[in-house]
């Protein structure tokens, strides 16, 4: 028996980082939303390794934080362990990490959930999606409830037909013992969208106390630390928890090439495509035959918690084999399993079947984020989340979509790639996929999107006038040392001398100086009197736009041209079959993507330069032809 | 604003005219650094034509017409201007490398058309007809692209893409996976790769130019005063059993160049009409031609008698080969009366000398081995593709290569490592534009594929 529950504006399925992020920010947007999820007890629960952040994945987290998300503000509640990697690589690639307490997480963003306005906690599986003339109507829960909602969010992570390998044993589960969504992979195939199989692994998770921790190398966290959000103010921390440091060694590999038979990868039970830089030890092991060694990171998954996590042993072998094949590694010679390595496999969308709104391309009101999109990460998920929940808003609202461009944020490198290219592995953010890393740095998130996370009503005026006037003080204080000069004194040339730095022997500009490597703002402030009052992450930013000027410049010049074909923009409704001069493939392909721009279309694989001369010479065509 | 493109819109072979093609909104300051018209006539007005000359650096390229047109009344509706030369295909090529080195690009299959298209220049009607041009050019100049990527040179630009991956990879890989122990890449062994693929780069941008000596004859002019031998040494060579392959009209009317084929090495002689007959041609010609005939060759071969004393005459030839491409040829070592001061003072140059007898024919053979050794030709195959011809692959080598130095030298202001990488991506999209692959899917495939990394 089912019956009808209420109208709400927004349904989101699935409470997972994507899923909480789309559910705040509909609800902060004023909307009406509902936020389902199969058990409660798994809001935004790390089913893989407790840490978040790290290269690329913190720049993700910095934005969300500046568009007004809550993965930024959580994490800072509650890590055990904060990290600034790379910071000897330059200052685009610097970024923070955080290992997490796993159930703190969870629990602060479930309280989150619960104090926050308009948002609506359930506890069901959504098993039925109404679509009537392409258009989203209700959804059904297994309970038999139903709500008429205006726009869905699909954020159903690995739980759809998720299924789980331990050697040939496999099972119907979502991750850590949650039961999976059996029913919604059959509605949306149903509703004619197209569904892929994609599969991931994770390690074991091992007792504390039957770790011997003398046998591996301590891991602590920084002594200066900052805060994931722009919002937050915090420098030091000497409770943080350490991790630890082990290698695999020949013993391991070899009980694993003795039981390659066993792994349900080898023997073709698992079908989904697995990514692969998140390889299992046994891909590790034939792959890399001639590596005597893999490095292992034991990982704390919180302080009310014993478990541990292993870092670079996800498997699909047998637990026996498991098991003897850790005992093989120093430190875990005693080691007791508390839950065993497993491969699952998931149902997930083509993301090419979605606009850059991450909106369904035809059924209108059906938003996707996620790993349901063929990504991986909980900072993937999360600014997919985001984006999702403001579009479907702003859909509401009869506003034009957010969508971030591959020049302003991350966020808009992952969603223009997986729409405009799709993925055959799940899809997981790097530094090296950015274009414009330089201008996409995770020091400057702020100044590139909170004034975007204001305009669409996340970013509170408080918080956005704090913003502003920090980019004042960066502005003034660049102006101030582009215009002083400094003299050739006794004094500053021994200064200079004690810094290594060629002495001057006329009037220097500030500026000048410190884009000398050698020379940093700080040491700078011995020769540089009066200096305003400015914050350390006010210090930091200016010296990282003074000292990289010409080459953030030079990437400022790339994104002009950029920009010129993004701002050419084509009309979805084009029916390229009808273009002639278009090559076969490239009519199929653009049929299919329908690009939103000139700059899009040519990023589609299979487009040449000379497809694009024809669409340009199409668009000309057409705009004459509406003159006369 | 739209770029300045450029390109040489005649056909290209040695035909009589050639006219250069520039549009977009840099072409007037572009012409005003390459360009400079008689009387310094600076002001620009369309339809109208200027006299004058291209200069590469202080050095005259050519006299050159040239048509403006200022927008939008021009072909494209953009500013343009027409360059008509009359040097040749070499001098066409250094004219269109000019504009390119000052800022403009090489105009893509059919883009004038496109744009003059787009500029609504063209009747609608007329807009198939246009696709199908562009389409026709692509297809062709890929068809090119594939035949000069076959063999040898598709391997050395895959070896140097290579080469440059792996650097690229082996910093990215320590940017993207911070917490791995690979090793960490440090400036210095960046450094050293990329001195590696520095030479790598170079080698194949020379190969250019001896690509075009292959495809044009090495230009070469022989100087000597009256009875130094002259004639005997051409007709030397000339004489010999060597398959004459052309008379080609020259580049002003009163010279020839004839293209001899010399153990497969194609050298254009110049030589003013009737050398032959004559042996007074410093005196015919007088010091300035001879000058200006040195200036436009590849190679002056410059021959003494090594029986006399030098004249004033061959003073002022030593003057003009001093800082040239030269060979020094002393000739009638058959005659046993030797003037030793002569070579001495000759060996202070600094230029190969060959010791010849132009009339018994000896010793020429040592000239041959010599110009081979001069322009590195010996070890080319004249029927192997191992050089690159099509300006537009010479131009991304350049480029790549310009990178790579920038690259370099980010590195040696102790620069951090991303920045570097931002050029040594950079430099790998230049050749991507020859390959057509696409460089950050190559990395990202690189990484997994070499790096052992993850859950």
């Amino acid at each position: 028996m089912s019956y009808f529950a209420g109208r709400y504006d927004v349904a989101v399925i699935g409470a997972g980082h994507a899923g909480c992020e789309a559910g705040l920010a509909a609800a902060r947007m004023g909307f009406r939303t509902l936020i389902f999820s199969i058990s409660l007890e798994c809001i935004a629960n790390m089913p893989c390794n407790p840490h978040i952040g790290g290269s690329s994945k913190g720049h993700i987290v910095r934005e969300i934080d500046c568009l007004g998300g809550e993965m930024g503000k959580n994490i800072d509640k509650t890590y055990v362990q904060l990290k600034m990697l790379n910071t000897s690589k330059g200052p685009a690639v610097y970024s923070l990490r955080a290992q997490a307490d796993r159930k703190k997480y969870q629990a602060e963003m479930k309280k989150t959930l619960e104090q926050q306005e308009n948002l609506f906690l359930k506890q069901a599986e959504i098993v039925n999606i109404v679509v009537e003339n392409d258009k989203v109507k209700s959804i059904e829960t297994n309970i038999g409830a139903i709500y008429d909602v205006d726009a869905i969010i699909l954020a159903t992570g690995t739980y759809l037909k998720g299924c789980i390998h331990i050697g040939d044993v496999s099972y119907e589960s979502g991750p850590d013992g949650v039961s999976s969504a059996n029913k919604l992979s059959d509605v949306l195939k149903k509703l004619d969208i197209k569904v892929n199989r994609f599969k991931t692994g994770t390690p074991a998770r091992i007792n504390r106390r039957s770790i011997d921790f003398s046998k591996m190398e301590i891991q602590p966290g920084d002594e200066v630390i900052e805060p994931f959000s722009m919002d937050n103010d915090f420098s030091s921390d000497n409770s943080q928890m350490p991790c630890y440091l082990t290698y695999t060694n020949e013993k391991t590999h070899e009980i694993i090439k003795n039981n390659l038979h066993r792994s349900p990868l080898y023997s073709g039970l698992i079908h989904g495509t697995g990514p692969r830089y998140c390889p299992s030890i046994e891909d590790k092991v034939v792959r890399f035959a001639d590596k005597k060694r893999h490095q292992l990171f034991v990982e704390p998954i919180g302080r009310e918690t014993d478990e541990m996590y292993i870092q670079g042993m996800s498997s699909s072998l047998p637990e026996d084999v498991q098991i003897e094949m850790y005992r093989t590694i120093p430190g875990l010679e005693n080691a007791e399993f508390t839950r065993p390595a497993y491969a699952i496999e998931y149902d997930c969308i083509d993301p090419q079947e979605l606009q850059l709104s991450l909106e369904h391309k035809r059924i209108s009101g059906m938003f996707f984020a996620g790993q349901i999109n063929g990504t991986s990460g909980y900072e993937e998920a999360a600014c997919q989340g985001l984006i999702a929940g403001i579009n479907a808003c702003r859909k509401l609202s009869n506003k034009e979509p957010i969508i971030l461009d591959r020049s302003q944020a991350y966020i808009g490198v992952l969603i223009d790639d997986i729409v405009t290219k799709g993925t055959n592995e799940p899809y997981r953010m790097m530094t090296s996929r950015a274009e414009y890393r330089l201008l996409l740095r995770q020091d400057n998130a702020d100044l590139r999107l909170t004034e975007i996370g204001h305009n669409i009503g996340l970013i509170s005026d408080e918080r956005y006038d704090k913003f502003l006037c920090k980019k004042k003080n960066i502005e003034e204080e660049i102006k101030r040392i582009k215009n002083k000069v400094i003299k050739p004194t006794t004094e500053v040339n021994e200064f200079l001398k004690k810094h290594f730095s060629s002495e001057i022997s006329t009037g220097v500009k500030l500026s000048d100086l410190l884009k000398r490597t050698e020379l940093n703002y700080e040491d700078l402030g011995e020769i540089d009197e009066k200096r305003p009052e400015l914050t350390l992450l006010e210090r930091k930013e200016v010296e990282i736009q003074v000292k990289y000027e010409g080459y953030i410049k030079m990437e400022e010049s790339q994104v002009e041209k950029f920009e010129k074909l993004e701002n050419k923009k084509l009309p979805t409704d084009i029916d390229y079959s009808k273009i002639d001069g278009l090559r076969l493939e490239a009519r199929q392909k653009l049929d299919k993507i329908k690009p939103v721009s000139i700059g899009q279309a040519s990023r589609i694989s299979g487009v040449s330069p000379a497809d694009i001369s024809v669409l340009l010479i199409y668009m000309e065509v057409n705009k004459r032809k509406g003159k006369v | 604003m739209e770029s300045t493109i450029v390109a040489i819109s005649t056909a290209l072979s040695n035909g009589g005219i050639g006219i250069i093609r520039l549009s977009g909104s840099n072409v007037f300051e572009i012409l005003e650094k390459i360009f400079v018209p008689k009387n310094n006539d600076n002001n620009i007005k369309g339809y109208t034509m200027k006299y004058g000359h291209i200069i590469d650096n202080g050095e005259i390229i050519d006299e050159v017409l040239v048509s403006y047109f200022v927008g939008p009344k021009s072909y494209t509706r953009e500013d343009m201007c027409e360059i008509s030369t009359h040097g040749g295909l070499i001098v066409e090529k250094r004219i269109l490398e000019l504009c390119l080195k000052k800022g403009a690009s090489l105009a893509k299959p059919g883009e004038f058309t496109k744009r003059a298209f787009l500029n609504g220049r063209i009747d609608l009607s007329q807009a198939e007809a246009i696709i199908d041009l562009i389409n026709s050019k692509s297809e062709k100049e890929a068809k090119e692209s594939i035949n000069q990527l076959e063999g040898q040179l598709s391997n050395k630009i895959s070896e140097i893409e290579k080469a440059i991956l792996d650097t690229l990879t082996a910093i990215e890989v320590t940017i993207d996976y911070p917490e791995y122990d690979i090793d960490e890449v440090e400036g210095r062994n960046t450094l050293n790769e990329l001195v590696k693929i520095i030479e790598l780069l170079e080698k194949l941008e020379g190969s250019f130019n001896q690509g075009k000596l292959l495809k044009n004859g090495i230009k070469t002019v022989i100087l000597g005063r009256p009875n130094a031998g002259k004639s005997s040494l051409l007709n030397a060579i000339l004489k010999e059993d060597r398959a004459i392959v052309s008379n080609i009209e020259g580049t002003t009317r009163d010279t020839i160049e004839e293209l001899v084929d010399i153990n497969g090495l194609p050298i254009n002689l110049i030589d003013t009409a009737g050398i032959r007959n004559t042996e007074n041609e410093i005196e015919k010609i007088g010091v300035e031609r001879a000058k200006s005939l040195a200036n436009k060759a590849d190679l002056i071969i410059a021959i003494f008698d090594i029986s006399n004393e030098l004249t004033e005459e061959d003073e002022k030839i030593i003057k003009i080969i001093e800082d040239k491409n030269s060979i020094i040829i002393l000739n009638k070592i058959d005659i046993l009366k030797k003037n030793d001061e002569i070579e001495k003072k000759l060996s202070n140059i600094g230029k190969p000398i060959i010791k010849i007898s132009a009339k018994n024919n000896d010793g020429i053979d040592l000239l041959y081995v010599e110009i081979e050794k001069m322009f590195n030709l010996a070890n080319i195959d004249v029927n192997d593709e191992i050089v690159i011809t099509n300006e537009r692959h010479k131009n991304q080598i350049r480029y790549a290569r310009e990178k790579i130095e920038e690259g370099m030298a980010a590195i040696k202001n102790n620069l951090p490592i991303d920045i570097c990488s931002i050029y040594i991506k950079q430099a790998l999209e230049e050749l991507g534009e020859i390959t057509g692959k696409n460089v950050s899917e190559d990395i990202i495939n690189e990484i997994f594929k070499n790096f052992c990394l993850g859950k």
